[in-house]
């Protein structure tokens, strides 16, 4: 997997979208906003950056991910099911009190979560803790965590942030999925959480800032972070939420909403143009 | 009688004594070590102590964390944070996915004195048994507490321990064939007229309270319910056969806690007169603990008055 091009992990991330969209429409209940903006970042995570093995999933020696934005788990439960952990099949019981793909990620019931999350500002905590067992048992793995940059209103993240620091987590890697909106609004407007990188710098961390949709530049920020020592890393995803789907993008409205039929098609059509248009690049 | 022994001071001296033997435990605080006593365990192994700062909730999701890697965190603040202030943390990242923590409260009850109401915890069993698979454990002395250690280090899965903050008299080595086992409740003393199910410090005024009353021709059962989930059901249902009536005590609100847990058992199973002595739906005050106990009729006295209150009940 480490050397995936570019234009396959693009594909990936289209196929992913296209899922995670059939996954929400399927169970007429889910957050698709902020798992398209996130999609990117998990799929060069799931498909580049870590050490995992979906058939061994409780490898002690795996690297770990923390969805802190727990929400996001059609974007996760999707990557996880293209990377093998479940069927693709097992999709359609996100949701369901048929199956235990709950709303929110459950480590109990889910192959390849590693923690349970979705009350948010959580799982930064967990991931540090994690982090901190790696440095004790004297265990090379690495850990990542993602948050939104709604979820950053949080406090607990402020005391996890500090954490990591004191402890030198140089095998922590914080994404923040800054899509600029919330469940009611722009950030900007309900809380203002911006200058992020200062803010992380000032915490002591070591922080970089791309375009959370260029998984070049994605791969950037997480390859300085591996190299920092003695710090944990910050990359600031800079990201649309709704991102492939015109009609949802950069619209706060589609947080936690469910297209209707119609709208669903449309959105169906254009995440299938991506696929097509990517798979003839892939193809030469 | 053997020594006079917070349930905190023995829990901290019982950390330390089974580090060696238990390379994955970790003890994390939040800046209250010198009041949880797990400041010797931070001296003794300062790679395996964790102090996080006031960040309570932060503690308990880093001890979560830690939890899935395999190592055997023990959280400490004051139950009014640990139970508290981080209840939601608990709740969602130790309980929802049953994690091996232990989540530890001290200075639980009224016996924190004079800090007052803010840091009077007496709502933490309620809290915490609430919590879908988390046991919650309340020693009664010294004694107690090291074999609660002991076996909750044992123990795989998400338990709240209770620690009281005032040295109390070691009752439980002294009695003949009391052994420690989590979930069930000891019989400390023989009785055959009305049962008083105790827990943490209540227990050696219960005592108290059985010796008073047998002078009297009232034969009092006493049970020390340390574990107060689960509830032992066998030793609660065979005290409301035998003796027909209950006083439940304990140094908590009688709203949630071990009183609410027999009522909420005998109700359904085997009804008899269940009378609590706790704190009666109101805050803490500030005051030397002995007497702010007494305040609020955490006596041997106050179990008294609730002893005659059940046997005109059980009439």
């Amino acid at each position: 997997m480490k050397n995936m091009s570019e234009t396959s992990l693009e594909l990936l991330a289209a196929k992913g979208r296209k899922l995670a969209m059939e996954t929400v429409y399927n169970a007429a209940s889910g957050h698709i906003g902020g798992s398209l903006s996130c999609m990117d970042a998990l799929v060069e995570l799931y498909f580049k950056e870590m050490n995992i093995d979906p058939q061994n999933p409780s490898d002690e020696n795996r690297d770990r991910f923390v969805l802190s934005k727990g929400h996001c788990t059609p974007a996760l439960y999707s990557v996880l099911a293209m990377r093998g952990y479940f069927p693709i099949e097992d999709l359609k019981l996100f949701r369901s009190i048929k199956g235990h793909y709950s709303g929110h990620p459950d480590m109990r019931h889910v192959p390849g979560v590693d923690m349970s999350t979705g009350s948010l500002g959580q799982g930064l905590s967990a991931a540090v803790g994690m982090a901190m067992a790696g440095k004790l048992m004297g265990k090379s793995y690495r850990v990542y965590a993602l948050c939104g940059d709604g979820e950053i209103d949080e406090g607990q993240i402020w005391e996890a942030a500090m954490s990591a620091a004191k402890y030198r987590l140089d095998n922590l890697c914080l994404l923040v999925d800054v899509n600029k909106l919330q469940l009611d609004g722009p950030t900007h407007q309900v809380m203002p959480s911006e200058p992020l990188d200062m803010k992380f710098n000032s915490f002591n961390w070591n922080v970089t800032r791309v375009d959370g949709h260029s998984f070049s530049e994605i791969e950037k920020g997480l390859t300085y972070a591996r190299h920092t020592k003695g710090m944990p890393s910050c990359v600031l995803l800079d990201t649309i939420k709704g991102k492939g789907v015109s009609y949802m993008e950069n619209n706060f409205n589609w947080h936690g909403k469910v297209p209707d039929a119609e709208l669903y098609e449309k959105a169906i059509i254009e995440l299938e143009d991506s696929i097509s248009r990517l798979e003839e690049k892939v193809n030469g | 009688m053997g020594e006079k022994i917070a349930t905190r001071a023995a829990y901290g001296q019982e950390l330390v004594n089974i580090a060696e033997q238990y390379p994955e435990l970790v003890v994390l605080d939040a800046d209250l070590s010198g009041a949880t006593m797990t400041g010797s365990f931070a001296k003794a192994y300062p790679d395996r102590f964790f102090d996080i700062g006031i960040a309570e909730n932060n503690m308990i999701g880093i001890s979560a964390g830690m939890a899935t890697c395999g190592l055997k965190p023990f959280a400490n603040s004051f139950a009014m944070f640990s139970a508290g202030r981080s209840w939601e943390q608990v709740r969602n990242s130790v309980g929802y996915p049953h994690l091996n923590v232990k989540i530890v409260g001290s200075h639980g009850g009224l016996s924190v004195g004079e800090d007052g109401a803010t840091h009077q915890c007496c709502e933490d069993f309620a809290l915490m048994r609430v919590i879908p698979g988390m046991k919650v454990i309340c020693p009664c002395d010294g004694n107690e507490m090291r074999q609660a250690v002991r076996a909750l280090v044992e123990y795989e899965g998400p338990a709240y321990l209770r620690l009281g903050r005032l040295a109390v008299d070691t009752v439980t080595d002294s009695i003949e064939g009391y052994t420690f086992e989590l979930d069930k409740g000891v019989q400390l003393r023989q009785g055959s007229d009305v049962t008083v199910i105790a827990t943490g410090l209540m227990v050696q005024m219960a005592l108290q309270a059985s010796e008073t009353m047998s002078k009297e021709g009232i034969s009092v059962r006493v049970i020390d319910m340390h574990t107060i989930k689960p509830l032992d059901r066998e030793i609660t249902l065979k005290a409301a056969r035998e003796t027909g009536a209950i006083v439940t005590a304990e140094e908590h609100s009688v709203i949630g806690g071990l009183g609410s847990a027999v009522s909420e058992y005998l109700s359904e199973n085997y009804p008899v007169p269940v009378v609590k002595c706790g704190v009666q739906d109101m805050f803490g005050r500030s005051g030397k603990a002995p007497l702010v106990l007494e305040e609020y009729g955490l006596s041997p006295e106050g179990i008294i008055e609730k002893i005659r209150e059940a046997l005109i009940k059980k009439k």
